[in-house]
Parts: structure tokens; sequence; C-alpha cells
């Protein structure tokens, strides 16, 4: 069970002290009184309502406007250890970019049996449309979020790749801005690596895939579903802070062999879209019919070169949970390394030995759905019940190659402010990697989320989990 | 700038604006209800007047029987099946907001947010006959702030001329609105204009409008409903006046054409009415009837939103 593990706490040592670099934080935590800093949460929550920074749930009743749980202690991450990430995440995302090339391509790595043909050919994420496409710079995943848990000292591990449409990005921003409100004095004795450009980084990367077609400077939107959409908070924020139009599918409309906005005085041309709807809903013509959000035809601009979409239609492919487990592969493969940041072990039902461990193991695994997100459908076998894990059995059983699985892992925890003081709650990171054509771009940090009920390992936010600023120190030899 | 998001700014200035006037139909009626005079016979319900000027008497009367202050409160200021009452308006105005908040700054989306937030969490269940003077202080407070944040944090570009054409818009159909009903209250058929008139009830119509001060001001004399009727068509300096308001939609439609380096069917159209009003004379309005002057009147104003929703393709 979860209570006999050893968790690893990324702030406080086994014996009480902090851990090097992260002193400062601590004494101060024990300064700080209990009233201020419930005083203080409130000011925060009050700030994200007011900005109106919500995540939006409809059809569960309840304020379908919610606010996303947000923990005032940061989450420190050392300079070297933000180094390390980063070389890993450059690594892997390359890989992840690669691989999309050739599955729509050469298939290089399938015909060298890396990968197996029916898990990348076959697979429901796959999209035929987009064989033989070549895209602006062979960038695929322009904005990938990439789920890392830590485990120990030097042990991370990457949960997901997320290549679709990750969201999160402007918590990271607005709770840097919201920490600095409200405690001005923490980041004067911290050396804060700032976060605040990655809108401009976004929009410089997403300029660098522009279409060959196009001459001038190129036309960057934001594409949303609208206000009803769970991230719209998001899709505004970032529009705004990189100064572009969001759009929906309705501003848009092809013609020409060309995508045009409805503006005032007329249609004007779009070059880049940074879309946010997913791959089904983009064009009726192409995918579902019924689909409203999407714009008619733009499937045709876009495999002919006229307009980029970022990220590239069919990326979803890389984000497979069942292609994850291939990922080492791709990296030995494509550069001759090995990787850097490691992959969970993973079993999958599919393979005969795999699912016979799974059935026979499942109160100490994690099971997911392979095409799952956001931890629905999810079994955490040793916080589950008896009778959750026969009923999941017998899911398993009519599926397997629907079900991966792997071991429980010691989530690391961080000090989180609960009603009654300081408790470890466990928490991941999602850092945002934006692939340009011209080069890779990382802001220092990411996404912290936290799982805010004790002992739960579940950190995804559509299941109660909040979110955490999340530092890098820029300077470990700073007095502490 | 994208159609979408001028027909959202448009709408949310309208419908500030229209939540604002709302405010004070309402409040006119309370002070109505309040005086002896009101139940003086040939003088209807005043709360019923309210109803009409606030363009929903059909629907108060199918849903509450009659008019009176509680119904009034009911249907004007909270019913959400009521597309015109307060709480639609701030509801509207709010998710207009929501949807091209990138054009706004944040000062004024905070605004309109708080604003909401405030009514749903507090207004809409705490609001009676009791506090409904401070609750229609309170809104008039919100709108006005809301006007203070996009005069002081927004570019004057765009997105500030049309959001400012909506409001003008609406107000330029409320003041006729409220003219129209009252004098019509007022001065039944068989009285000549000019007849006997009742002080009090002059000055709530001029309330209703915010310009019995503005009165005093201009004419330095007692309440005359052809002065009254002047003030609030043909006089420049008064904000609320159809002539004053029209200015404002000519003068902004001409700053859009200008960007747009085009002119267009809606800026002719308001450029045609205003110079009528800036040119008539109260003795001509008079000749042709009050009411029948403000009836075509209102009609064009119509045709005008008509015009800009189409001029600027508000309907994808």
């Amino acid at each position: 069970m979860t209570g006999l593990m050893d968790f690893f706490d990324e702030l406080i040592q086994p014996d009480g002290s902090a851990r090097a670099g992260k002193k400062q934080l601590a004494d101060w935590m024990v300064t700080a009184s209990r009233d201020m800093l419930k005083v203080r949460q409130t000011e925060a929550e009050a700030l994200f309502r007011r900005i109106g920074i919500t995540f939006a749930v409809y059809g569960e009743g309840g304020d379908p406007e919610r606010l996303i749980p947000f923990d005032i202690i940061p989450r420190i991450l050392l300079a070297k250890e933000w180094a390390f990430l980063t070389r890993g995440l450059e690594q892997r995302v390359r890989a992840l970019n690669m691989f999309l090339h050739d599955v729509y391509h050469d298939r290089d790595i399938i015909r060298a049996g890396h990968v197996p043909e029916h898990l990348a050919l076959r697979n429901k994420a796959f999209l035929p449309e987009m064989q033989g496409v070549s895209v602006p710079g062979g960038v695929y995943t322009h904005i990938a979020g990439i789920d890392l848990v830590r485990t120990g000292e030097q042990d991370f591990y990457v949960l997901e790749d997320n290549t679709r449409t990750p969201s999160g990005v402007s918590y990271m921003l607005q709770n840097r801005e919201v920490m600095m409100r409200l405690f001005p004095d923490l980041f004067s004795h911290h050396q804060v690596a700032p976060v605040e450009r990655y809108p401009d980084e976004l929009l410089a990367s997403l300029q660098s895939v522009a279409p060959p077609s196009c001459e001038d400077d190129p036309t960057v939107v934001v594409l949303s579903p609208g206000l009803y959409n769970s991230a719209y908070y998001e899709h505004t924020f970032l529009a705004d802070k990189m100064g572009v139009e969001l759009v929906e599918g309705q501003d848009l409309f092809v013609k020409d062999n060309a995508v045009y906005m409805r503006t005032t005085h007329g249609p004007q041309r779009v070059d880049v879209i940074y879309r946010r709807i997913d791959d089904d809903f983009l064009d009726p013509l192409a995918f579902r019919s019924d689909s409203t959000l999407g714009v008619p035809g733009i499937m045709n601009v876009y495999r002919s070169g006229g307009v980029t979409l970022a990220n590239a239609v069919g990326g979803g492919i890389a984000d497979d949970k069942a292609i994850y487990m291939y990922v080492p592969d791709m990296i030995r493969f494509y550069f001759g390394e090995e990787p850097i940041l490691k992959n969970v072990p993973t079993y999958w039902c599919a393979r005969d030995d795999d699912y016979k461990y799974v059935q026979d193991h499942l109160d100490e695994l994690v099971v997911k759905e392979v095409a799952g997100s956001g931890g629905y459908g999810m079994l955490v076998g040793p916080a589950s019940t008896r009778e959750e894990r026969d009923a999941y059995k017998e899911r398993i059983k009519a599926n397997p190659g629907e079900f991966i699985a792997q071991p429980t892992l010691a989530l690391s925890t961080t000090p989180t402010f609960v009603d009654n003081g300081y408790a470890p709650r466990h928490v991941d990171l999602r850092p945002f990697v934006l692939t340009g054509a011209d080069k890779i771009r990382l802001v220092p940090g990411g996404l912290t989320r936290v799982a805010m009920r004790a002992g739960s390992l579940v950190v995804n936010s559509s299941q109660g989990g909040g979110t955490k600023d999340t530092w890098v120190l820029e300077d470990e030899d700073a007095p502490c | 700038m994208l159609s979408r998001t001028s027909a959202s700014l448009y709408w949310m200035g309208r419908y500030v604006e229209r939540a604002e006037n709302l405010a004070r139909i309402l409040e006119v009626g309370y002070r109505m209800s309040q005086m002896p005079v009101a139940k003086n016979e040939g003088i209807r319900n005043e709360w019923a007047s309210s109803a009409v000027a606030a363009a929903c008497e059909t629907g108060l009367l199918d849903k509450h029987g009659e008019a009176n202050l509680n119904t009034a409160i009911s249907y004007i200021a909270l019913d959400e099946d009521n597309p015109s009452s307060i709480h639609s308006c701030l509801k509207i105005a709010r998710t207009n907001a929501r949807a091209v908040r990138t054009a706004l700054t944040s000062e004024m989306w905070e605004c309109l947010n708080d604003t909401w937030m405030e009514f749903n969490g507090q207004w809409l269940k705490s609001l009676n006959k009791h506090n409904v003077l401070a609750f229609l202080d309170w809104v008039k407070t919100r709108t006005t702030l809301f006007r203070g944040a996009m005069s002081g944090t927004m570019l004057r570009d765009e997105a500030f001329a049309f959001i400012n054409v909506g409001g003008f818009l609406e107000r330029t159909d409320n003041t006729a609105r409220i003219l129209d009903v009252k004098f019509h209250v007022l001065l039944p058929q068989d009285q000549r204009i000019g007849g006997s008139i009742d002080y009090y009830q002059w000055a709530t119509v001029l309330r209703s409008v915010s310009a019995l001060g503005s009165y005093h001001w201009v004419y330095r004399d007692a309440i005359q409903p052809w002065k009254v009727a002047e003030l609030l068509i043909l006089k420049k300096e008064m904000p609320r006046s159809l002539v004053y308001t029209l200015s404002q939609v000519d003068r902004l439609l001409g700053d859009i054409s200008q960007t747009h380096g085009q002119r267009y069917d809606c800026q002719r159209l308001a450029g045609k009415m205003f110079s009528e009003l800036d040119y008539a004379k109260i003795e001509d309005i008079y000749q042709t009837g009050l009411h029948e002057y403000l009836d075509a009147f209102l009609a064009r104003n119509n045709a005008l939103g008509a015009e800009i929703s189409e001029n600027f393709h508000f309907y994808l």
C-alpha cells in the first residue's frame, strides 16, 4: 500500500533538514505564520476568480467555471536538475518528431523492426491523410507537454508524452504572476528563473514554421473551439500575450487554396494556425462531418502547404500509450544515443507474458487505457478495492490490447499548505517544449500538478488535482 | 479585426448601456410609486409604464398578471427568462466580454467579471423591495466604472469604436423610447400640448435620463413638456439627447470608415439622421406629432442597427 512506500520529499530530507539549495525556503516556511498563509491563500483564490482563470466543466452540474486549487508553497528545481531535464526533453522531443516524420514517410523504424507495424499503422491516431505530406521544417510537435515524475534525487521518469494539444501553460505563467504579487519578499531572496517570455518564444516558434507560400511577416492565429471549452481561458491568454487574433472555426474560410479570416474590412490571409481543437473536428470535409468547430476544406490547403497547423495533424500517434513504450528505442534508432530520461517500465496486455503478469499483480500496478487521458478510466491498484480490481480484470480480458500497466511509482512529494499546516503531497511536472523549424525552445520550469488529497497519486485537474508555482533556481551558490 | 469580435464588442457595449438604462427606469418607477400623484385618476399604473419603457410589458404581464413593485423587481431586474432584464444584460455583457477578452483591457474585463460575480453571488439572492434602491445605485456605479475603465485604459482603436457605437445606439433607443412612453402617459390624446402638467411627473422623466439638473442649467425655467422634449431630442450639450448620441455614432462610424479606407452605408445613414436632427426645430417636430415622430425615429434607429450588422458582417 502507498503508506508503506518510502517517498522522496523534494524539500525536506528524512532527518528533517532542508535539502541542498533549498534551506531558505524551508526556513521561511517555519517563520511564516499560519494566519498569514491562510490570508494569502484566500487572496490567491480571489485573484484567480477575478482574472477569470477558470477551468470550465460543463454538463456535470455545479459551477461550470471552476478554479483549479492553487497551493502557495512553491516547488523548487535546482539549476543542475533543470539542465539535466532540458537535455533529456530536447532529445526526447526530437525523437518524437523524427518518428512522426518517419511513420508518415519511409517508415524506416518499422522496417528495421523497432516499432511493430500494426501498432503504428493500425492505430486510431494514425491518419492516412498525412502520408507523404511535408510539413514546414519537418516539425510535428510544435508544442509538446512531457509529463515527468520523480522518485529520487537522480530519478526522473517520463510518464506521458502529450503531443496533440497539451494545456496548462497559462497556469504556469499565472501561478508565477500570483506568487509574485503575494510574496514579493520571497522572490527578492531567491534567484528564480523567469518564465514570462514563454509567449514570445511560442510566437517565434510558430513564425519559424510559416508555409513556403508566405512571403511577408507570417500571420499567426490561435484557433479555439470557443468559450465552452475547458481550456478557453488559456486560448485567450496565449492569443493576448502573443498579440495575435483568437479565432473560431466560423471566423475562417478557405478560398483559392489559402485560409482567410473574416475581418471587419474583408478577408485576411492566415499563415500559421496554433489550433487547440482536435484532429477529428478540424475539417468536416475530411474528418467528422458533424463538426461545427472546424473549417471546411482546410485539410486540402494544409496538405498542399498553403497553411501550417500546429501541432501537425496526425501527431497523436506519438502520444499513444502503447507507442510510448518504444520511445527509448526511437532515440537509440535515430540518434544512436542512450535515452537521457527514463521511461516507466510498462506492461502491455496485448503481450501474453505481460497480460499474465498484470492479471496476477493488479493490486501493485497502475492500469491505464491506451487511448485514455486526463486520468479518466484508470485503476490505481494499491488504492483499489477487490471489487474494483475484479471488474477491471474483466475489462482487460475483453480487450487486452487496450490496456497498459505500470508499477505504482513512489512519486516525490513536496510540502503543501493544507488546513492544519504543511503536509507532503505528491507532484508531477509538465514542462512545455517548443519545436520550431530553427531550434527547440524551453522556458525554465513547467506546470507542477499536485494531488491535493493525502496519499493520492492522481494529479489530474479533472480528478481534483491542484497546481503550484515551479521555481527553477538560477544560482545554486547563492547564500542560503 | 474579426467580424465576430466586432459583433461581440458592439453587443457588449449595448448590454452594459441597457443594464444602466433599466436601472434608471426602475428607479423612476420606484420614485413615482412613492408619490401621491401616482394614484390620481387618468394616470396609468407607473410600474406598467416602466415595463413599457423597458420594452417588456407583455412579458411581465403574461408572467405575473399585474405590474407592481415586486413583479417589476422580479421581472425587470432578476428574471433570467426576460432577455432584457438587468440579470440578462449583465450576463450577456460578460459572456460577450469573455468571448473577446483579448480585445479588452484587463481593467475592463475584471470590471465586468466582478460585476457579474457580485450580482450572481449576492444580489441575485438578496435583492428585495427594501434594498432595491441600493441595488439600482450599485448597477449605475458598476456601469460607470466600466466606462471609466474603458476611457482610461483602452486604445482608441476599432475595438473602442465598436463598443461605443453599441453603447450610443442603445442610449439613443432608450431616450427615444422613454420620451415616447412618458409623453403618451402624461399627455393623453385629448389634451393639448402645453396644457396643465404635473411638475413631479416631468421631473421624474428627466431624472430617468439623468437630466433634471441639466434642465435647470439649460432653461432656468419651470419644467415644461416641449422644453423637456427639446432637451432630450435636440440639445447637443445633453449627453443622452438623440442629437448628441447620434453625433457620436456618426463620428465613431466615421473613424472606422477612415481606418478601413472605405465608406459604409451605415455611416451614410447615421450622418443623415444626425444632420436632420442637427437642423431640426422642436416646433416642426410637434407639427408632425411627437408620437409619430418618435415612432418613425425608433424605426430608423433600428434600421441603422441592422445596417451596421450588415456592413461589418456581424451575422456570419
